[in-house]
């Protein structure tokens, strides 16, 4: 069980633990880039798509354990799912596969959402087919 | 897991000796001080002794100290209580950018209601320069407020100097002394200071005690009104067990501190040269020298200091990034971006603060684990890779 007045969720806690996806990739289809560093947050995700399904992901984050967790939610969440299933992903869904946020620090969800939606954008524009 | 509590800027265990001499107020000697039987008259007994003790400490006579709820109040009552009570004399008050909120903000309060206030920047270490201040004095100046030393980067300010200057251009200076008093010397003559705060928890006595050194003869307007208590400067029944505490806690201060600051200062040193030595691309903040005995505070670049934070906790070691006070803003430290630290690397900060119970073998254990954890952490972040 939680911990009430602990900050962090044990899901949260487990992905800042053992983050799922870390690293970079060579050769990404995608790669998206969000948040300031003068802010405390930056997100740099990478995508691998293969007929319109993201095979691989990959991400990099320097933030708080937070930032860390979302980022790594976010990136077993879009696994296996096609590009127009990934791009429906709210930040909701990412806060409540954690099993939730502190309020002051639900940006990071949103960061995490935005950083997919870079990758895909920055996909969809490298590629010719349209979704 | 044994914990290794390296937050005492933040907060310290109240001595269980304090606690001992605090608990008969609670029960058998509960009196109200203000009442005329033996029971008031032993609690009144107790916080005359206490701010005698005070008094000692720090150089003052004891009819020269307020007790306060704590450092906030304190700080809060020398700025507004100087403000109001000379405000025909005049509107303006000198401080500095990196003080501890409770002048600052307290500063921005009095900024609405009229006030005028120079906030004087600090070098790369975190000094103030004396000769700002001459400078910032105006015809219209009623109070200085500069902290004795800094909570976050522990840079021991050159007060005796500034104190010098307001003396000559009378007036009023006051200094926020938190994080010196029981830890340093200090001496309100030698420091030319007319008011100076104290608090409780910060020596190893209980929360929510402080005390308020008002020099003989300073104008200050009553912060509580109501029942005449504390010479008619701060109503309210006086919080005896607390006080009691307070008094405890400056007098087993004034016997070890010397020996302590030293043990601490070795601690202190030990501790930087091996985060410098094991981690590359961490800077000092603070002042080489003129430092708190206690206080480390380094900037690790490409990494962010929540997360350094709760990957020490999860080895058992209580750190801060900055202050305690500022977690609930992301925000980087107003002290780091003062001292000319770029944001990002502010970002990346923590704050060690020693005390009496750490040893060569905690300060061993943080530079066991700290490396680990800034490779790990940076191994993910986005940053190295197009800095490098």
């Amino acid at each position: 069980m939680t911990d009430p007045w602990s900050l962090y969720s044990e899901k949260v806690m487990e992905h800042f633990k053992n983050p799922r996806n870390v690293g970079e990739m060579e050769n990404p289809d995608g790669v998206g880039r969000v948040g300031d560093p003068i802010c405390g947050d930056v997100m740099e995700l990478y995508i691998k798509v293969n007929d319109g399904v993201i095979v691989d992901v990959k991400f990099k984050t320097f933030g708080c354990a937070a930032a860390i967790a979302t980022s790594s939610m976010v990136t077993e969440m879009v696994k296996g799912k096609s590009v127009e299933e990934a791009l429906k992903i709210s930040n909701n869904a990412v806060v409540e596969a954690l099993d939730g946020l502190p309020p002051a620090k639900v940006h990071c969800s949103v960061l995490a959402e935005d950083a997919l939606k870079a990758a895909i954008e920055n996909y969809l524009n490298n590629s010719s087919s349209p979704l | 897991m044994r914990r290794i509590y390296l937050d005492h800027a933040a907060t310290t265990p109240t001595r269980p000796e304090v606690v001992k001499a605090m608990l008969p107020y609670f029960t058998d000697a509960f009196g109200n001080p203000s009442s005329i039987y033996s029971y008031g008259q032993e609690a009144r007994g107790a916080i005359e002794e206490a701010r005698i003790k005070v008094a000692e400490l720090i150089g003052a006579r004891s009819e020269e100290i307020i007790f306060t709820s704590g450092g906030t109040e304190a700080d809060n009552y020398a700025l507004k209580g100087v403000a109001y009570a000379n405000e025909r004399k005049g509107n303006h008050i000198i401080t500095t950018s990196i003080e501890h909120r409770a002048v600052l903000e307290v500063c921005r309060f009095l900024e609405g209601r009229g006030f005028k206030i120079t906030y004087l920047p600090v070098d790369v270490y975190g000094l103030v320069a004396p000769d700002d201040v001459k400078r910032a004095i105006t015809n219209k100046t009623i109070l200085i407020s500069v902290m004795h030393a800094n909570n976050e980067v522990g840079t021991i300010e050159p007060v005796e100097e500034i104190g010098k200057i307001a003396r000559e251009a009378e007036v009023y200076f006051h200094t926020d002394a938190v994080q010196t008093v029981g830890h340093i010397p200090v001496n309100v003559d030698e420091l030319k200071v007319d008011l100076l705060s104290v608090s409780g928890h910060k020596l190893y006595g209980p929360k929510g005690v402080g005390a308020l050194y008002v020099r003989k003869g300073t104008r200050l307007v009553s912060f509580m009104h109501g029942g005449g208590q504390e010479k008619k400067c701060r109503a309210g029944t006086e919080n005896v067990p607390a006080i009691v505490g307070l008094g405890k806690a400056v007098e087993l201060a004034g016997q070890e501190m010397g020996k302590e600051a030293e043990r601490q200062a070795y601690l202190r040193d030990k501790l930087i040269k091996g985060l410098v030595e094991k981690i590359d691309h961490i800077r000092v903040n603070g002042h080489p020298t003129r430092r708190l005995p206690n206080n480390v505070n380094v900037s690790a670049d490409f990494v962010e200091g929540e997360s350094l934070l709760l990957s020490l906790d999860l080895e058992g070691i209580c750190g801060s990034t900055g202050s305690a006070c500022g977690m609930a803003s992301p925000e980087p430290s107003h002290v780091l971006l003062a001292l000319g630290t770029l944001a990002e690397q502010a970002q990346g900060s923590l704050r060690f603060t020693l005390g009496r119970d750490n040893t060569e073998a905690d300060v061993e254990r943080v530079l066991e684990v700290l490396p680990g954890i800034v490779a790990r952490l940076r191994a993910m972040s986005p940053l190295l890779k197009t800095q490098k």
